[in-house]
């Protein structure tokens, strides 16, 4: 890989200790690419906390924050001090909710040393945005800002959503490109990996949020980690959908499968017409998307359940935005929870902000809910005690939570989920 | 009745992305491997649902598989098979992306792309594999017993 005389200067020294080691992660990572450079970035999105007893016996162990950095974030066998970051950087979601540890089962003296974590971060220049959706969050980035972002639903947004431009980051990467402000010149990129693949036609009118989860999970599974061109049936969508669903449909496609960058032809940035979105490709594959594979689809999703017992229902994957807070206020007024089941809600910290203000907090606790911050049940592991079964409206839950904690999942529309934490019981179906 | 052990061997080349000579048993799949919510690093084995290998250990093994899918998570949870010593003993695949990169670079397990033949379909679970990734050449030795 050839490195400028700026970078060379940084992997000798030049720079300190840290900057040196983030460097020396960055060519040996580059070179596991193949990439034939760097290229510059201010804009990183990644995750540097310890909120695991791993990493908290780790720190304890070897040396504090600067230790779970050198090792966990730059890949390095010595404990280097960390400085603080060279370019805007935004921490995503983490381990658990620090203001409602004890709901979540966290000892205090994890929570002790998250906020010591915590207090390292920021002082290092790390934004708390502690969430999966920094554009939720006032990190949105511009078409063709080069990113170096980790969060497989929010660089799936960042591509193909917004046009900037990243690849699927990883906590060492994200944390070598805030102390440089490099990160390889590879992948999306380049022009040329960001045109479409695959063509997928829609034989049906998508218009909720669950619908979008339902196409995305099913893409994703066939396309892989390719990049898929939806056209809309008659070749226009009726209604160009929103930030919830485009959040819930690529944080679908990128469980499934590891779908980095689509394109909607006549709404994403990158495809005007078809013909732009493919960019001079073949389609190697045309997909249709109907009745039988939307069926199918749902099947696979609930394929885990069997109980209609409800313990447990859980909103917020990706964290919930504020317009989906309203939603399920509404579908809660004058209703209360079931004494057998929880509902817990998970939005960023600056959304949570917003939502007490609003009232909506207010609203969710007085039916018996909790609207909660900077985690979900899949990252914290953590859940209301004794859940055997969980109900979601989040396609990426219903792949990640039966596997990571042994439990049933039910999936299905927001109105669902509520209904069930209401009622205690499972009654949605496919209409 | 005569019974005798044959052995055969199979030479693969490819390009190393990880360098390091390493030997272990094959352990194959053909579906793509999930990293956070895929694996547990505690055990190094598979917990995705409906993955072939749920349940089944890659720790010490050379992990034969197509490529990453899933969350970016992907290389913090190899890095932490490698802190737990349950890493596999080298990864060959055939997708280069940056989840496995990065995986593989942080995990520091040899690690080979881009095979003159398919690794898929020459390797089977249970052969026994020595991995050159400095020179990018993999030796598939298959014990075969007739009668």
């Amino acid at each position: 890989m050839r490195l400028n005389d700026d970078e060379k200067a940084m992997l000798d020294g030049r720079d300190g200790a840290a900057v040196s080691k983030a460097m020396d992660l960055l060519v040996r990572y580059g070179e596991a690419l193949g990439a034939e450079r760097l290229v510059d970035t201010r804009n990183v999105c990644g995750t540097v906390s310890a909120s695991t007893p791993f990493m908290r016996d780790f720190a304890l162990q070897k040396g504090g924050m600067d230790a779970v950095f050198s090792e966990f974030n730059l890949d390095s066998d010595t404990v280097v001090e960390v400085p603080p970051v060279k370019v805007y950087s935004t921490h995503l979601q983490l381990g658990f909710d620090p203001n409602e540890a004890q709901r979540m089962g966290i000892a205090e003296e994890v929570v002790q040393f998250y906020r010591k974590g915590e207090a390292f971060t920021a002082g290092r220049g790390v934004q708390l945005g502690n969430t999966c959706t920094p554009y939720q969050v006032g990190n949105v980035p511009t078409r063709g800002e080069h990113c170096a972002w980790m969060e497989s639903s929010a660089v799936v947004y960042c591509n193909s959503v917004l046009g900037g431009r990243t690849n699927t980051e990883g906590r060492e990467s994200t944390g070598a490109a805030m102390l440089t402000g490099k990160i390889p010149y590879w992948g999306y990129h380049l022009d040329e990996n960001r045109r479409g693949t695959h063509l997928v036609e829609l034989d049906i009118d998508l218009e909720s949020t669950f619908e979008w989860g339902l196409l995305g999970y099913w893409m994703g599974e066939l396309v892989q980690e390719r990049v898929p061109v939806v056209v809309a049936r008659g070749g226009r969508f009726l209604k160009a959908p929103n930030l919830q669903r485009l959040k819930h449909f690529g944080a679908a496609a990128s469980s499934s499968g590891g779908v980095e960058m689509y394109h909607l032809v006549g709404v994403t940035p990158e495809a005007p017409t078809v013909e732009e979105a493919f960019g001079g490709n073949r389609p190697v594959q045309r997909l249709r998307f109907g009745e039988a594979e939307r069926r199918a689809t749902w099947d696979k999703l609930n394929s885990t359940a069997r109980d209609r017992e409800v313990d447990y229902v859980m909103l917020g994957c990706p964290h919930y935005s504020i317009e989906q807070i309203w939603e399920a206020c509404q579908l809660l007024q004058g209703r209360k929870v079931h004494e057998n089941s929880s509902l817990w809600i998970f939005t960023p910290r600056a959304i949570k902000a917003l939502a007490d203000q609003n009232g909506y907090t207010k609203i969710i606790e007085d039916a018996g809910g909790h609207l909660m911050s900077d985690t979900c049940s899949a990252m914290s592991r953590a859940m209301p005690q004794g859940t055997k079964v969980a109900a979601l409206d989040s396609a990426k839950h219903a792949h990640y939570l039966p596997a990571i904690m042994g439990v049933q999942a039910w999936f299905g529309t927001t109105a669902d989920c509520i209904d069930a934490a209401c009622t205690g019981r499972w009654n949605g179906r496919l209409a | 009745m005569n019974t005798t052990t044959a052995t055969t061997t199979i030479v693969l080349h490819g390009h190393k992305v990880v360098g390091g000579i390493a030997e272990g048993e094959a352990l194959l799949t053909t579906e793509r491997i999930s990293g956070w919510g895929g694996i547990d690093p505690r055990t190094g084995s598979v917990i995705e649902t409906r993955h072939p290998l749920r349940g089944v250990s890659f720790a010490g093994k050379v992990l034969v598989f197509p490529g990453a899918k899933g969350s970016s998570g992907w290389s913090n949870q190899f890095h932490m098979t490698r802190l737990m010593g349950t890493a596999p003993a080298a990864m060959l695949f055939n997708e280069m992306t940056t989840k496995i990169a990065l995986g593989a670079v942080v995990t520091r397990a040899p690690a080979l792309t881009g095979f003159d033949q398919d690794p898929l379909q020459v390797i089977r679970t249970g052969d026994w594999v020595r991995v050159d990734a400095e020179r990018g050449i993999v030796e598939v030795t298959r014990r075969s017993t007739d009668e």
